[in-house]
């Protein structure tokens, strides 16, 4: 039977959960006066009255604060007062549930079989049914993954997902090899197999030559293969590339080995160690250990589920990791987005789309839940707003980790089984699947199990433990993440030089009923596959069963070079490996860059797009200052566990009161070590709409430079790509494309940074009256320095009354794309441009300066240019400033004291530094533009002066960082 | 010669400071085992074989139904004697973060008396919100574990569960009247605390409690992360005159307790 228990605070104590949500619900306009939640524990078993009161005394309830009850009693509704019950729809992975068992049966009750779980929201205040519905559908739920219970006193008759038993069944033969074109192209798309007539055919051919039709299964495995996201059929393929309509065309042969790879290529640096083929890129890190770094987007899911799409999106890049080599541990994860502004006047919105207020607040709530709970310190982001990312927002997950030297080889050999750890398989990420679950509402339900999951980090820290004491008894050959494509993409790619065989029903799975093509395909999260030698498997076993994690042998990497799959003993799929992997036909996209076409957009009334000379330019500064993309992101930064592992140095937020915003982020790689590595990210769209190519050093020179101003050093920096586009099959989102990745090579191959790793996400559009719009392409560069001692990181607050600030790097007229301007209403001409050479050398200069000990503090210029950057450095070390602009060095015509203040000019830097040090630096600083520009004062005020030594700034630091503060406060 | 210092750190599903706790003891001369519960209960690892029982930070079980009530249970349902001849036998235990929640739920803290009830909690903070800072804490009893240490200390807290409540007032009386509460959120000059000073809202700004016998500690803030001196938040404005943090001391005299006591 299945009794209801209801856990609720006592009266009178305060409901934080509650008041969070009354405080949502008020700022979306309604008046209420307060919301109370209830927990409620569905128990199913063979339990008695007094087993459930004992389980509630002593596990559901916190006897301090709560009290429960499990005699129903219907609350009282009025209009007053309303109740909501949400539930997680069938077939969605809640924890809570698995943990609760666990604890019933440490109890001592045995007789506990399953458990669910809802909450009840008591709203109180008045408020129509159409209110009520609006609500819930904004603030308490998400439909995708969670259902309004209709008849909370109605308590179902079981709460297990029963299915058809699965071992009767019928293998799926695909009438392909007679099909024509048309029948061919209506096959992929009925299968959802996004393959084009070229891939069809391709498959056709081969299956003539089998003399057979395939299996909906092979077809499966085929298209998971062969998918843009497996495969990068655009970066890997043929594009033939024309600058303008008329351009002559050049042909491109895999964009990725002329740009990115090239880099690496051609600058042949001893320390990267694996690049590019493994889950994560690996450099050396020191005598012992290695070191490796993965970002990923995860943009889809978090656009339809914020929550879980970041969640698993954090949940898989640190698979990837563990994916690394024979695995790595992981030591930070890294995270960056790009949304809509949260002012966004919601008819502004594409249809159907999340408020981005409500995108933002998921998407960091996911990262939160999983790298807290994972004990990974997220130490480093950045959050980018743009209205174009409306219909589209961009979550980026990256994961450092450490590995010893030699773990990174993994080579599969012929015999080793094939093992699945970790969770159990079900039929998440299965596109279209629905599946009928019975006997909850005793109705059959229909589940959008879709591509919306939310993860289990305590099941991916469990596999982490259980892992790393495998690793280190040396007891599997291989490993690699269960991830897109699922069994499918992992055993496929290990298996790719030995083949393989799977006995399908041997997977564990979450409930019954599941089909053998959606245990093969199925994402289900927190799944590893490894390689075992078969004298190992007993001691591995062993291992993960200490640790309460699933381990199951599915098959064997058996030599047949073929992938052969089984369900209850009957044969589902037997294919050729060398055809799955190479069989893809060549495929040429067109690209076409053109120049945008880009134009001053005339005044807004009020706004002054035209400068004055000598205008005061405070209210510009607190304009920067308030800009969403510049403005503190304390608020984020303070949820997430930043300091877990003790490793953090130079944290996220940094001087006198702690919340002053530092450039890179800096950890040790181990405790008892001062060797440290640097994590940083440049990503400015803004550039892109004016010049792609100029984006991509931009955002090179950004991730360096922030660095360089911890204490870096750019003969140890790698890099990282992740380019999000819109659907390369048009040719001029192509074209644009092309020209970032060239802007790629020309600047990494300049700073002599090679790239280690990437990714690519195309396919980004929306639709928008009909039309369909691409996101502004995207680079996202980061990076990562190795630090030779992390006792002489600098940070960015001044230190000091009385020490003089230098400028380092020349201003340009380069106004393009800057936050000045956006706050004016305007794009922009002139994108900043990358004098490669001068920055190569400034760096090196910096650098020298760093380790001598001569800079007190250091801060990269970018968004909001040097104006923003003095002034944070200023509210961060709760000192004032006097600063005479016109000692800025500066190369360009106009010679206006806006373009010296908010010019967005790449490669420079704001520097403090004591008295004494003047004749040093000067030294270090030969031939490299830097000036003293101003000094560092006791008392609180910020002064900057024009070209004709006129006070152009004049502002108390404590109101400037009060104004960067509250935008999202 | 005293004999070595023999730590067990207690480690399950989703405990994950125990990495830097173990490191802490060690970095200052214990022998440490990082333990799975799992193995504790079997019996491959006996308690009695340490001096120091250490309940690191982290998210046993998830949290999940409230944070620490999971494992609070597996010790009081399935180790219980052993705990207390531990503390008979005068050793030592502190519980960081999720272990001064185990600690709390499981009844071992605050002690009064031998009966293992719960007369504490640590509840959502008042914000609703995870909340990773620094603060700043007085240290208002000298038990074992804070012998010696400066009136003010700095540490970061990083938790969603840290509001001190306890029972009923007598319970609040008689941690005041034994000397039980060891460490108070405080304002950076030593007053009175507001949010974001108390960052949770904890009953008279409780911030760690001890045992009658001060030789059980917990504490919501976190001393490993400020055991070296580069993981205070502006070091880099700070002149170097020490390896270590404020946090080092708390481990230091749990070392030097047990050598020379036991």
């Amino acid at each position: 039977m299945i009794w209801r228990v209801e856990v609720k605070q006592k009266d009178g104590m305060l409901d934080p959960i509650g008041q969070s949500i009354a405080r949502d619900i008020i700022d979306m306009g309604f008046g209420i006066s307060q919301v109370r939640v209830v927990s409620v524990f569905l128990l199913e078993g063979t339990i008695s009255r007094e087993e459930v009161k004992r389980i509630g005394d002593e596990l559901l309830v916190d006897p301090i604060v709560e009290q429960y009850s499990f005699d129903l009693k219907l609350p009282l509704q009025s209009v007053d007062h309303h109740v909501v019950e949400i539930a997680y729809n069938p077939g969605v992975m809640d924890p809570v549930e698995a943990s609760t068992i666990k604890g019933i049966r440490d109890l001592g009750v045995a007789g506990i079989s399953a458990v669910r779980t809802a909450r009840q929201y008591h709203i109180y205040g008045r408020l129509t049914a159409k209110e009520l519905e609006s609500i819930t559908a904004r603030v308490l739920m998400n439909k995708l993954i969670q259902h309004v219970v209709a008849d909370p006193s109605h308590v179902p008759t079981t709460l297990s997902i029963t299915g058809a038993s699965a071992s009767k069944f019928d293998v799926m033969i695909v009438d392909l090899i007679g099909a024509n074109d048309k029948k061919l192209l209506e096959i992929s798309k009925s299968g959802q197999l996004y393959l084009n007539i070229d891939e069809m055919k391709a498959i056709q051919a081969h299956f003539k030559k089998e003399k057979r039709d395939p299996t909906d299964v092979e077809l499966e495995t085929i298209a998971q293969t062969w998918s843009e996201h497996c495969r990068h059929k655009t970066f890997r393929g043929v594009i033939r590339y024309r600058e303008g309509k008329s351009g002559r065309p050049q042909i491109i042969r895999s964009l990725f080995k002329t740009t990115i790879a090239a880099v690496t290529l051609k600058l042949k640096k001893k320390w990267c160690i694996s690049v590019f083929h493994d889950n994560a890129g690996v450099i050396a890190f020191d005598k012992d250990y290695h070191v490796c770094f993965k970002v990923e987007t995860h943009n889809h899911p978090s656009a339809l589920e914020p929550f879980g799409g970041a969640n698993t999106g954090v949940g898989g890049v640190i698979r990837d990791t563990l994916g690394t080599g024979l695995a790595a541990k992981p030591l930070c994860n890294t995270d960056i987005f790009c949304f809509a502004p949260p002012d966004t006047p919601a008819a502004d919105l594409p249809p159907g789309t999340l408020h981005p207020k409500r995108v933002m607040k998921g998407v960091v709530s996911g990262v939160r839940d999983y790298g807290n709970k994972m004990g990974i310190p997220t130490v480093n982001g950045a959050i980018v707003f743009d209205k174009h990312f409306a219909g589209n927002p961009l979550v980026f997950c990256g994961n450092i980790g450490l590995i010893p030297k030699g773990k990174e080889i993994k080579r599969v050999s012929r015999g080793d089984l094939i093992v699945a750890v970790g969770g159990r398989t079900g039929r998440d990420g299965i596109h279209g699947a629905t599946f009928s679950s019975g006997e909850l509402t005793s109705e059959s339900e229909t589940v959008s199990s879709g591509a919306v999951q939310i993860g289990n980090p305590i099941e991916e820290k469990k596999v982490q433990d259980a892992l790393l004491k495998a690793r280190e008894a040396n007891l599997y050959s291989a490993i690699t993440d269960c991830g897109a494509g699922g069994f499918s993409s992992a055993v496929g790619e290990m298996g790719e030089k030995t083949g393989a065989r799977v006995d399908l029903d041997k997977a564990p799975l979450k409930y019954q009923g599941l089909k053998y093509h959606e245990i093969w395909i199925s994402e289900s999260q927190e799944r590893m596959v490894m390689s075992v030698p078969p004298q190992n498997i007993e001691a591995l076993l062993k291992i993960f069963e200490a640790e309460n994690v699933e381990a199951s042998v599915l098959g064997e990497f058996d030599g047949s070079g073929r992938l052969q799959l089984f369900f209850h003993g009957q044969q589902v799929a037997d294919m050729d490996m060398s055809f799955l992997h190479d069989g893809l036909p060549q495929i040429t996209k067109e690209a076409v860059y053109q120049k945008p076409k880009l134009r001053v957009i005339p005044a807004k009334a009020g706004i002054h797009t035209r400068y004055r000379p000598g205008q005061d330019l405070t209210e510009s500064l607190c304009m920067a200052l308030s800009h969403f993309n510049v403005a503190s992101k304390e608020s984020i930064i303070r949820i997430y566990d930043h300091e877990v592992q003790g490793t953090s140095v130079v944290k996220p937020l940094v001087g006198v009161a702690t919340d002053g915003p530092s450039d890179a982020a800096v950890i040790r790689g181990r405790l008892d070590s001062k060797r440290g590595i640097a994590v940083s990210n440049g990503i400015n769209v803004r550039y892109g709409m004016i010049d792609p190519f100029g984006m991509a050093a931009s955002c090179i020179d950004e991730a360096i430079r922030q660095i360089i101003a911890v204490g870096g050093s750019l003969d140890r920096i790698a890099l990282l790509d992740n380019f999000c586009w819109g659907n390369p099959d048009k040719p001029d989102r192509l074209g644009s494309l092309v020209r970032c990745a060239q802007g790629c090579y020309k600047a990494a191959v300049a700073f002599g940074t090679p790239f280690i790793s990437g990714k690519d996400s195309l396919y980004n559009e929306y639709t928008q009256k009909g039309k369909s719009l691409a996101i502004p392409g995207t680079i996202l560069i980061s990076a990562i320095g190795i630090i030779d001692d992390v006792g002489k990181s600098v940070t960015m607050d001044f230190k000091k009354a009385g020490n003089s600030i230098y400028a380092i790097g020349t201003t340009f007229d380069e106004l393009g794309g800057s936050v000045y301007l956006e706050n004016l209403g305007q794009l922009g001409l002139h994108a900043p441009q990358v004098n490669f050479k001068m920055a190569v050398k400034t760096y090196k200069a910096v650098e020298r300066a760093t380790k001598a000990g001569l800079i007190a503090s250091l801060h990269d210029c970018s968004e909001g240019g040097a104006a923003v950057a003095l002034a944070e450095m200023a509210f961060a070390g709760g000192l004032g400033a006097t600063v005479l602009s016109k000692k800025l060095p500066y190369k360009g015509k106009q010679g206006r004291e806006d373009i010296l203040l908010f010019s967005e000019s790449n490669s420079r830097f704001i520097a403090e530094v004591s008295a004494g040090h003047e004749k040093a630096l000067a030294k270090i600083f030969k031939g490299v533009p830097m000036a003293r520009i101003g000094t560092v004062e006791a008392s609180p005020e910020f002064v900057v002066y024009g070209l004709h030594d006129q006070p152009v700034i004049n502002a108390r630091i404590d109101e400037l960082k009060e104004i960067w503060k509250a935008p999202l406060r | 010669m005293t004999p070595n210092v023999k730590v067990i750190v207690i480690r399950t599903a989703g405990t994950n400071c125990n990495e830097e706790t173990a490191f802490a003891f060690s970095r200052l001369g214990a022998h440490v085992d990082q333990v799975h519960i799992n193995a504790l209960i079997a019996g491959t690892f006996k308690l009695s074989d340490y001096h120091i029982l250490a309940l690191p930070g982290g998210f046993s079980y998830g949290d999940d139904i409230a944070s620490g009530r999971i494992l609070a249970n597996e010790l009081r349902l399935k180790l219980a004697e052993e705990i207390k001849q531990f503390i008979r036998d005068g050793k030592l235990i502190i519980g960081i973060c999720n272990g001064f929640q185990i600690l709390a739920k499981a009844g071992i803290l605050p002690g009064l008396g031998w009966k293992i009830g719960q007369e504490t909690t640590l509840f959502y903070n008042d914000s609703a919100k995870f909340e990773a800072r620094w603060v700043h804490l007085k240290v208002e009893s000298r038990c074992v574990w804070t012998k010696g240490m400066p009136g003010q200390i700095y540490l970061p807290v990083a938790h969603g569960e840290g509001k001190f409540i306890p029972r009923e007032k007598k319970v609040l009386d008689a941690l005041t009247s034994n000397g039980q509460i060891v460490l108070r959120y405080c304002a950076p000059d030593g007053s009175k605390p507001a949010y974001p000073e108390n960052p949770n809202g904890s009953t008279d700004d409780i911030a760690g409690i001890c045992d009658t016998t001060g030789r059980v500690f917990g504490l919501m803030p976190h001393p490993e992360r400020h055991f070296l001196f580069e993981q205070h938040p502006y070091w880099t404005r700070l002149k170097k005159t020490s390896d270590f943090g404020d946090g080092a001391k708390i481990f230091e005299n749990g070392i030097n307790y047990v050598k020379e006591n036991l």
